[in-house]
């Protein structure tokens, strides 16, 4: 019998291998169709109105002006708002279904709203904006620890409001055939992205089908089918013509999620061997409308002993928040991650002797310090480094900076569902979604590995909700979940062939195993027959396996876990005449346990360093305070890190016994964590002064500068 | 975006026939970078449009006695990559090559780059050109992180987004505009700009019916040169830019001329800047000292004080870039 458990590496056929991913011929080539490509027969093109104002209480809703125009076909407008009030300017209103996309805008113009304006709130950045009602979490004696300390370090460190800029819009096209409602949205969560909308659309669950082969990215903005998707059924049921309504980008930028930001004041006290031992956090920042959580703190460094941190939440008229890649852990880890870079400038040891150090008071002290050491390695640290304030003449100034973070990424409940045909062909079924990161190649090296074949011999199929149901792809839970549920399947399934081989061979199943296309004797090569012959000995029945992922049962044999640390250092310059920052090189070492293919796995963290510098020299939403508009809706101003800004990248993945042992763990979240950090210590270490909120542009680079007497 | 006529006629006498008495009812369509966007946000919602696209003869960039002659329709490209240009223009060279875009630079056009909208975020986003509401400036009391440090009394407050503007008035460029019954304006490119002081106004002396067709720059021997202080390095905007030009005999300049991007709502040509060059040694210090003329007078905002840093690092990095001068790293 062939055990699930993972093989022993001297037999890898793949595994950790750079493998190509099996879509990036049509993802390349434009054969790719995302939803945004779905073009159906008579379809129809919805347009979405939102409000204006950041804060109103609409009194009415007209829309006769759209529905008396020819080529309008159907309209929608929300009742509930009527005589209620919008808390963000890009609230949906109401939405036009009609032949052409011009149309259908000019439509919308059309509506009247009558809109009662108030005065909005959107400034988050202030504590005197805050609830009164504070959270408050504490262990230890603060107090005392902070004054037996050889030296506190003060300091404030922030990052803004940021969205999720998926290159796709949210969106959908739905079609209503026969009484049975399909749709093709873009979608994190194909098995329950139609939950809960039968009721609302008029079609029970047992009619409606998902179906997402490609999207362009959802970073944890693409849970639900949001009010837009209910809204592109009702027009289509309501019209009879299948909708497209996909998101403009002003209203995905305003309306469709957004990362909260976070400001805080921190007190760092450590001893003379550089042991943090006090940590006091003030924080505060807005999720917009929606609920306000603290970041994690003391963040990576759980170990503190005398720690405090009072949370306030500032409710804004902005959009409210989403999960984000990797939810609080980027304002958590640049806050504490600065707050301690600090400190150890204060006492004046070197940042990575510090933060090596202090290893000892995270979970995982080993994998810091063998991912510190790797980092500090390919970055060249010790040949480079140098005290806080690079003292070589000229106005551009060199530094480094690190930064740690952590994360979960245990694998979601997954079921998969495998049959090897009696031709020998292979399919495998998961009800999961590729959100570009790789989830189909994964599946199709699990299956490939446990049953021998070349990759091209397993159709993989997934993104439709007809499929065994898979998790929501979040958390960076699916790479587990799905290798698990796929493993599990494929092995099952293998299993009931060899018992079919080891009875026509006459020997026992135990004797064979799958390798290289053939099922043959272990130790005996020539004991062997082709897998397609094989497979004929089923007769006419085909093989038909189900492996579901028990989270705990997977943990258990070692096929799944969940906790990683990982660590990043940037190398940057930082021109003090104009702020401009520079990022020269950054390294990305991370473990996420078994990687079942090294080239996506690196991919994920390229992608993420990339989405970190983003956010750590660009991204912020910009608003009015006085109108509470969104200044910067749209891609000119809502700026974003190109090729050319990046700088030299590297990646290492850490691997070994010890790593690949624990199984799989998720990785879509953990390297986006620390880009904020390593970066905003690398600019303190070249120019001197710490540039408290992200992103470093050159109005607060100069202004620090000032502000510490740095100024040229 | 409203529906609109549409014409590409074969001639220049016909293009002008097609305008408008009053700005608004038509557009002339050149390159299509900006006004395609702007008809898209609403901003600009002309009768017609007309495109230029057939009158050839405006394309052609060609060196006659001495002075570069450039076609309103030349893209930027036949401009960077002319020799005369590559040569005699590094100013108009490296501000062209700071737009960042290659697809703007292959389809935007000379005439389009100095005719273009300002960026200013209120105005698109639909608050007018002067960015305001129920009679009171929102970019005075909002976020003017990327506007004006000069020339900012009101109502404007926007800057001037023309990567060329700065260079020509710098390079003594003149420009050639027809009119009705061909009609021919010779505009000088410092006069070309202007602040418009009510919304029905345009940032340029142009009249409705009036059409950039040409661009003169004369070969006068000017050391010159544009630096653009920019963040991201694909296609963005510069927070600031200096073009610098002078005469240069035995390491003493001449003749100085320094002009601002990005830092008014027409390109800002400082005075005291450019005599602070004459009769100065190309040295550092002088450099320097260039800089620190150019930000006499300057009046930041609530949130661009930066932009008086920058705008100082920009013209002595100009000056030295102007005088062949290395820089320290």
């Amino acid at each position: 019998m062939a055990s699930a458990n993972w093989p022993e590496k001297k037999t890898w056929s793949y595994l950790r291998d750079r493998i190509d991913r099996v879509d990036g011929p049509v993802k390349a080539t434009g054969a790719a169709r995302y939803s945004y490509d779905v073009n159906r027969p008579g379809m129809l093109y919805a347009k979405v109105l939102y409000s204006q104002h950041a804060s109103a209480k609409i009194n009415g809703i007209d829309l006769s002006g759209a529905k008396s125009m020819k080529g309008v076909k159907a309209t929608w407008r929300d009742e509930d708002l009527i005589g209620s009030e919008v808390q963000y300017a890009g609230q949906m209103l109401a939405a036009v279904a009609a032949v052409t996309e011009e149309l259908a805008q000019e439509a919308v113009k059309q509506i009247k709203v009558d809109y009662e304006v108030k005065k909005p709130q959107v400034i988050d950045d202030d504590p005197e904006y805050a609830d009164d009602r504070a959270s408050r979490r504490e262990e230890g004696n603060l107090e005392e620890a902070l004054k037996g300390a050889e030296v506190v370090s003060e300091g404030e460190y922030g990052l803004p409001v940021v969205t999720h800029c998926c290159m796709e819009s949210h969106g959908q096209v739905a079609e209503v055939k026969d009484g049975e409602l399909h749709l093709w949205p873009s979608t994190q969560n194909v098995s329950r992205y139609a939950d809960q909308m039968g009721e609302q659309v008029g079609i029970p669950g047992n009619k409606t089908h998902v179906n997402t082969q490609y999207m362009g990215g959802g970073f944890g903005s693409k849970f639900s089918h949001d009010k837009w998707g209910i809204v592109g059924a009702i027009l289509a049921k309501q019209s009879g013509r299948p909708v497209k309504l996909m998101l403009d980008r002003d209203m995905e930028l305003m309306a469709a999620g957004n990362r909260p930001s976070a400001y805080s004041k921190v007190k760092v006290g450590v001893k003379k061997d550089g042991t943090i031992t006090a940590m006091d956090e003030e924080v505060w920042g807005t999720g917009g409308p929606a609920n306000y959580r603290p970041p994690p703190f003391p963040y990576v460094f759980t170990g503190v002993e005398n720690w405090r941190q009072v949370g306030r939440r500032i409710r804004t008229n902005r959009g409210g928040q989403r999960a984000w890649r990797a939810p609080n852990h980027p304002q958590g880890c640049l806050i504490t991650m600065a707050a301690i870079d600090d400190a150890a400038a204060a006492l004046g040891m070197d940042a990575l002797d510090f933060f090596r150090h202090n290893t000892q008071l995270t979970e995982r002290p080993d994998v810091y310090r063998e991912e510190l050491d790797v980092a500090a390695d390919m970055i060249g640290y010790r040949q480079k480094a140098h005290p806080r304030g690079d003292k070589t003449p000229g106005p551009v100034k060199r530094g480094l900076g690190i930064s740690m973070h952590q994360w979960g990424g245990l694998g979601h409940p997954s079921e998969c569902d495998l049959t090897i045909h009696p031709d020998g062909s292979v399919e495998c079924k998961i009800g999961t979604q590729d959100l570009g990161t790789g989830t189909r190649t994964v599946i199709n090296i699990v299956v490939a590995e446990t049953l021998g074949l070349a990759l091209e011999d397993i159709e993989v199929k997934i993104g439709k909700s007809a499929y065994p149901q898979s998790g929501a792809s979040g958390g960076s839970t699916t790479v587990g979940g799905v290798s698990a549920s796929s493993r599990l399947a494929a092995t099952s399934a293998l299993n009931a062939l060899l018992d079919v081989v080891a009875s026509e061979l006459g020997v026992s199943a135990n004797e064979l195993e799958a390798r290289y296309g053939h099922i043959r004797v272990k130790g005996d090569p020539t004991k062997a027959v082709s897998w397609k012959e094989a497979c004929s000995m089923l007769g006419p029945s085909p093989i038909n396996k189900k492996g579901v992922n028990d989270r705990a049962e997977s943990r258990e044999k070692g096929l799944i876990d969940g906790g990683v640390g990982g660590v990043q250092m940037a190398d940057v310059s930082v021109d003090t005449e104009t702020g401009i920052v520079t990022i020269n090189e950054m390294v990305g070492v991370q473990d996420c346990g078994l990687v079942i293919d090294l080239k996506t796995a690196e991919s994920q963290v390229y992608g993420a360093m990339i989405m970190g510098i983003t956010y750590s020299l660009f991204e912020e939403a910009v608003y009015d305070r006085t109108t509470g508009s969104m200044l910067n809706a749209d891609m000119e101003f809502y700026r974003l890190a190109g090729l050319q800004d990046v700088g030299d990248l590297r990646v290492h993945m850490m691997g070994g016994e010890k790593y690949a042992k624990r199984g799989v763990i998720g990785l879509g979240e953990p390297p986006v964590i620390s880009p904020g950090a390593a970066i905003s210590n690398a600019v303190a270490n070249a120019c001197g002064v710490r540039v408290p909120y992200l992103p470093l542009t050159p109005e607060r680079v100069t202004d620090a500068l000032e502000k510490g007497g740095m100024s040229v | 975006m409203k529906p609109f006529e549409y014409a590409a006629p074969n001639t220049l006498e016909e293009a002008i026939g097609l305008l408008g008495e009053k700005w608004g009812e038509a557009e002339v369509l050149a390159g299509g970078t900006d006004l395609v966007t702007a008809l898209k946000q609403g901003i600009m919602e002309p009768d017609r449009l007309v495109s230029l696209k057939n009158l050839t003869s405006l394309q052609q960039v060609e060196l006659r006695e001495g002075t570069l002659h450039i076609g309103a329709m030349a893209p930027l490209a036949a401009v960077s990559e002319n020799s005369t240009a590559q040569e005699h223009f590094p100013s108009l060279v490296q501000a062209i090559e700071g737009i960042g875009s290659r697809q703007i630079i292959v389809h935007g056009t000379v005439g389009g780059d100095l005719c273009q909208r300002p960026r200013c975020w209120y105005f698109r986003s639909g608050y007018g050109l002067f960015g305001q509401h129920d009679g009171e400036s929102l970019v005075l009391n909002g976020d003017n992180r990327f506007h004006a440090i000069f020339g900012n009394e009101g109502p404007a407050y926007f800057v001037h987004p023309s990567s060329l503007g700065p260079a020509l008035i710098a390079l003594d460029a003149t420009l050639i505009a027809v009119g009705p019954k061909g009609k021919e304006r010779t505009i000088g490119a410092g006069d070309f700009f202007k602040t418009p002081q009510n919304e029905d106004e345009r940032e340029t002396v142009l009249r409705p019916d009036e059409v950039v067709t040409e661009i003169r720059v004369p070969l006068h021997g000017l050391k010159n040169a544009t630096y653009e202080v920019r963040h991201r390095q694909g296609f963005d905007w510069p927070y600031v830019t200096a073009t610098v030009a002078f005469q240069e005999r035995g390491g003493t300049a001449s003749d100085g001329r320094v002009v601002l991007g990005h830092v008014a709502p027409v390109p800002w040509h400082s005075e005291k800047a450019s005599q602070s060059l004459n009769g100065q040694a190309l040295n550092e210090p002088t450099a320097k000292e260039c800089g620190q003329a150019a930000i006499v007078g300057a009046k930041p905002l609530s949130g661009n004080r930066y932009k008086v840093q920058l705008t100082k690092t920009a013209v002595k990095r100009a000056v030295l870039s102007a005088a062949g001068i290395e820089q320290e790293a």
